[in-house]
């Protein structure tokens, strides 16, 4: 007989993160302890070769030993075991809520299989035939992203998803510049709501960038694309779905009107969960573009990186691809590093190597059939959830007035009634939530086009329990901002430390250092 | 998916069991979730199953296939390795292997500090740390590693002096000045000023006759990228400051306990790479980059990356971190920025500042103490083969030097081809990055090569080059 509980909905009322107050590590330890020894070169070797230091020219020795704490072993490994437990991690709470990042599951398997010898003890410039096998990982997995995309070659350098949006703004110039158009077009057009980086990168390299702003429906219109095109246009640089869960259904008009003027298409797959196996970048016409294996992919966020930003184009820009690239001669791989028309080399090495590695594991474990159904699964997880986060006094659905039809893998939310209504804000309500035990949310990139935002993230990962928990956190904390405001705007009552002291962030500090200065000064 | 095994909901998506689905179906109110889709035009929809190979369901049969394109490697644990140049084979302790693989730092992301505390204080804790070994009072959160630390601490340099100019060392390691062009190249002019081929010191008077009202910064490396330890480096610093520009050191950490902190001869900006900080190499992924600064507000301002301040509570004694600069990079700025911040390195940060606390200062110095015998008992056994000089460049070096070969009849290539046939992975060759000089390798000894095995090299070298 099968065991079913039914789905029984928790609410985690006495949850209490942990607390250990514990101090910064420079206010630990005593003179004279350690926490290991580095091994010794032995008398016989040291006696052949002297005073090896007094040879360091004058200027470069160092005359003060660095002020490091002086800890043991046991004293390292509590300390941080400390930390590691006071962080609302996604294999410890759900952390659905950060939309825009993808929070699924990081399969273990996939970290036991990158924590090989085989893989972390290998050097990047090793002679290839010692190499083969991580080179043969590495080539595949270029082949099934370009089957998942369309596209036609991958680099796995960009070890972040902006570094991938780099990657393709470098190339967008490394194509214009071979067509003697490089001075020329030196405008790039972006949209509002996808990520910064889509305007920063390429602003960072020199272009000029120009921001659409979403029209009644969600989505940037077609007029305001042809309006901004021109003999100056270099490409467009977008996401779909946007950050608000909004799939664009005219994006294909829009690459057709960003190449008639010329330009090229870049397709930033940062919100790629939904469509895996569904729709493809380049079926849409789009000339390149990039997943965020951090988030689309199961690699694991590292509290904020290693990160992949996997970038792949059609054929016609391959030339242009970061060097070195993996090739197969039929028989054995190998690194190409004489690629004149590269943009050169965005990362050293081949990137986060063994992110890939993680991905490819999990695109292995789930195939063809798998990888859909976790995009369908994310799809279905983020409606059903959509339909119990609009019922809740207070919050609504963006764009839902003018455009009610589905959101795709996310959906961004407003408390704009709860605020007008109780005076409680959405950052108010996102610290109350954690007193739930459940991660707070994430509430949009900059600007608020959507005022008092939040944006949720369901991943297929997340159980039909969890969601109707999430739900029941969401209402109770919206009962709470209509019935008792206060607890909920001095939230965290259960987390793990109190709230900073008002206007502390106009002194910054970023080392104890720079902190003790501060304090010396009366500042802090 | 056409077994048994697979037909069952894949462990990783637990709604897909079929009755959840249904149940969850029904309450969306569509039939299948390909309805699910019909905000996407039919003609964008892929009308067929993705042509990827079989699911590996069973987390077993996964298991047994990755292992089995691992098992094509060999790699430096079972080979004797002496390469360098950028990554570095050091000794990892076990316990940066167990907090780096906590799942609470590595499945984390980013939700400020009232529910990720933990995180946040690692983060500045490891700033604090950093900022002692470099000597400076700012230090960023993760680069994706020194390429691109060095590549943003130039362009920092352009935004604070208002110039357009940077003057690098020839001997600059090519794979940063690779990454270097790539992304300042659209904006920046790269200067290189050559090196004197005794001793591989930057080439002073060069220096002096491209100094000018439009350099931004002078770049230098310590330890260059050929091993040595660039005795000027003081003057060098003095020279770019009475023009105005600023002076950038690129580092590699393990050196800055016996090394002085870059900060005492002058540096403006300091950065370099973490790896060697008890991150394994991973072929690569491995690295990542940092930024120290003086705490002053010309660099706060330009610092490309998020940064992680320190704020006192209520309760005294007690602090939380968060980001302070949001509004004023990428992430409030979008076009107006200088940067492409976003996810980085953070979880090698972590596990640095693991490193750092076990060490301390008296670690510091022993590696550095330890890794500097064993390299110049390296350099000696190489300097007695036939043939061969070491080190080739005349000056101080730290863990690496260059190797030359041109007494020998035999390339570096059929060298190393040689050595890896006795199980040896021989230093990086230099003849193409560096032609002038000669048949030249660099060499890398750190602490974990021990006297049998540099005296193995030593044999090999013999035997290949007899």
């Amino acid at each position: 007989m099968s065991v079913d509980t039914g789905g029984k909905v928790i609410l985690r009322e006495h949850f209490h993160q942990a607390a250990w107050n514990e101090p910064l590590i420079v206010e630990l330890g005593r003179a004279g302890r350690r926490g290991v020894v580095p091994p010794d070169a032995g008398e016989e070797l040291r006696s052949q070769v002297g005073d090896v230091l007094g040879g360091t020219p004058v200027g470069l020795r160092r005359r003060q030993p660095p002020v490091l704490p002086e800890l043991s072993q046991p004293e390292v490994v509590r300390h941080y075991t400390r930390l590691s437990q006071m962080v609302l991690a996604n294999n410890v709470a759900v952390n659905l809520g950060l939309g825009t990042t993808t929070m699924k599951y990081n399969p273990l398997i996939n970290e036991v299989l990158s924590r090989s010898p085989k893989l972390t003890e290998l050097h990047p410039a090793q002679d290839e035939s010692t190499v083969q096998g991580i080179l043969e990982l590495l080539y595949r997995f270029g082949e099934m992203l370009s089957e998942i995309s369309g596209m036609d070659r991958f680099t796995f350098q960009p070890a972040g998803g902006s570094q991938g949006i780099l990657a393709n703004a470098l190339m967008m110039r490394a194509h214009h510049a071979a067509n003697g158009q490089a001075s020329q077009r030196d405008e790039v057009i972006t949209t509002i709501f996808s990520h910064p980086a889509n305007a920063a990168a390429p602003a960072t390299i020199g272009f000029k960038v120009i921001t659409l702003y979403p029209g009644r429906e969600g989505y940037p219109e077609l007029d305001a694309l042809k309006r901004a095109v021109s003999e100056r246009t270099a490409g467009l640089m977008i996401t779909n779905p946007e950050d608000t869960g909004i799939f664009n259904p005219q994006i294909a008009e829009f690459v057709r009107v960003v190449h008639d003027a010329g330009g090229l298409c870049a397709y930033d797959q940062a919100n790629a969960n939904g469509i895996l196996g569904v729709t493809r970048a380049r079926d849409a016409g789009f000339d390149m573009c990039q997943f965020n294996l951090h988030k689309t992919f199961s690699v694991p966020h590292g509290c904020m990186g290693g990160a992949v930003g996997a970038t792949g184009v059609q054929k016609d820009l391959t030339a242009f691809l970061p060097s070195p690239t993996v090739e197969f001669d039929g028989s054995r791989y190998y690194l190409d590093s004489r690629r004149p028309a590269s943009v050169g080399a965005i990362r050293s090495g081949l990137g986060n190597v063994q992110s890939v590695l993680k991905a490819y594991a999990w695109v292995r474990s789930l195939g063809a059939e798998g990888l859909r159904e976790a995009a369908h699964m994310a799809v279905l997880n983020n409606n059903y959830l959509a339909a119990k986060v609009t019922a809740i006094r207070g919050a609504s659905l963006s764009f839902a007035d003018e455009n009610p039809t589905r959101r795709l893998e996310q959906a961004r939310y407003s408390w704009e009634r709860l605020a007008a209504e109780t005076g409680v804000h959405t950052m108010d309500v996102h610290n109350r939530m954690i007193d739930f035990g459940v991660q707070g949310y994430f509430t949009s990139h900059h600007p608020w086009l959507v005022p008092e935002p939040f944006t949720l993230e369901p991943a297929e990962s997340y159980t039909q329990e969890e969601l109707d928990e999430f739900a029941a956190v969401l209402e109770r904390v919206a009962d709470e901002a209509y019935s008792d405001p206060e607890t909920v705007k001095t939230a965290p009552h259960r987390s793990t430390a109190a709230a900073p002291v008002p206007r502390a962030q106009e002194h910054p500090a970023m080392t104890w250092r720079a902190f003790q200065e501060l304090r010396r000064q009366g500042l802090v | 998916m056409g077994d048994q095994a697979a037909k069952a909901s894949h462990p990783y998506i637990p709604n897909a069991v079929p009755t959840v689905k249904a149940q969850m179906l029904a309450q969306v109110g569509v039939g299948a979730s390909e309805d699910l889709y019909d905000v996407i035009p039919p003609p964008l929809r892929l009308g067929r199953l993705l042509d990827l190979p079989e699911a590996l369901v069973s987390e077993y049969d996964l298991r047994r296939h990755v292992e089995g394109l691992l098992a094509r490697n060999r790699a430096c644990d079972e080979l004797l390795s002496f390469l360098g140049a950028g990554c570095w084979q050091h000794a990892v302790p076990a316990v940066c292997d167990e907090i780096g693989s906590r799942g609470e730092f590595l499945t984390g992301y980013h939700d400020g500090s009232r529910s990720m505390l933990g995180s946040y204080q690692a983060q500045f804790e490891f700033q604090s740390m950093m900022g002692e070994l470099v000597g400076m009072e700012m230090v960023s959160t993760t680069t994706y590693d020194w390429g691109t630390s060095a590549a943003s601490s130039l362009i920092m340099a352009a935004q604070i002096t208002g110039r357009r100019e940077v003057l690098l060392p020839r001997t600059i390691s090519p794979g940063r000045l690779r990454q270097i062009n790539t992304i300042c190249g659209p904006t920046l002019s790269v200067r290189l000023i050559d090196y004197e081929r005794e001793s591989g010191s930057l080439d002073l008077a060069a220096l002096r006759s491209a100094l000018s009202q439009e350099t931004a910064a002078v770049y230098l490396e310590v330890p260059a990228y050929l091993g040595t330890l660039e005795s000027r480096a003081p003057e060098i610093g003095d020279l770019a400051r009475q023009k105005g520009a600023l002076f950038i050191v690129g580092v590699d950490p393990s050196s800055l306990g016996v090394l002085a902190a870059p900060r005492d001869y002058g540096a403006d900006i300091v950065c370099g790479d973490l790896q060697p900080l008890g991150i394994h190499m991973s072929y690569g992924g491995g690295q990542a980059g940092f930024i120290a600064t003086p705490h002053e507000d010309r660099f706060i301002a330009t610092c490309p990356t998020l940064l992680v301040s320190i704020l006192p509570t209520e309760r005294p004694g007690e602090y939380v971190f968060d980001w302070v600069n949001f509004e004023h990079i990428s992430y409030g700025l979008r076009a107006d920025s200088h940067d492409f911040a976003g996810t980085a390195q953070t979880i090698w940060a972590i596990v640095a500042g693991v490193y750092l606390a076990l060490m301390g200062p008296q670690g510091m110095r022993e590696l550095g103490e330890t890794i500097m015998q064993r390299r110049a008992y390296a350099a000696a056994r190489l300097g007695e083969l036939d043939g061969v000089v070491a080190p080739a460049l005349n000056g101080a070096c730290f863990k690496e030097f260059v190797v030359n070969f041109d007494g020998c009849r035999r390339s570096v290539a059929e060298i190393n081809a040689g050595l890896l046939e006795r199980g040896i992975l021989g230093g990086k060759d230099l003849t193409d990055e560096f032609p002038e000089l000669g048949r030249s390798a660099l060499y890398c000894v750190t602490e974990i090569h021990r006297k049998e095995d540099i005296d193995r090299l030593a044999t090999a070298l013999a035997e290949v080059l007899r």
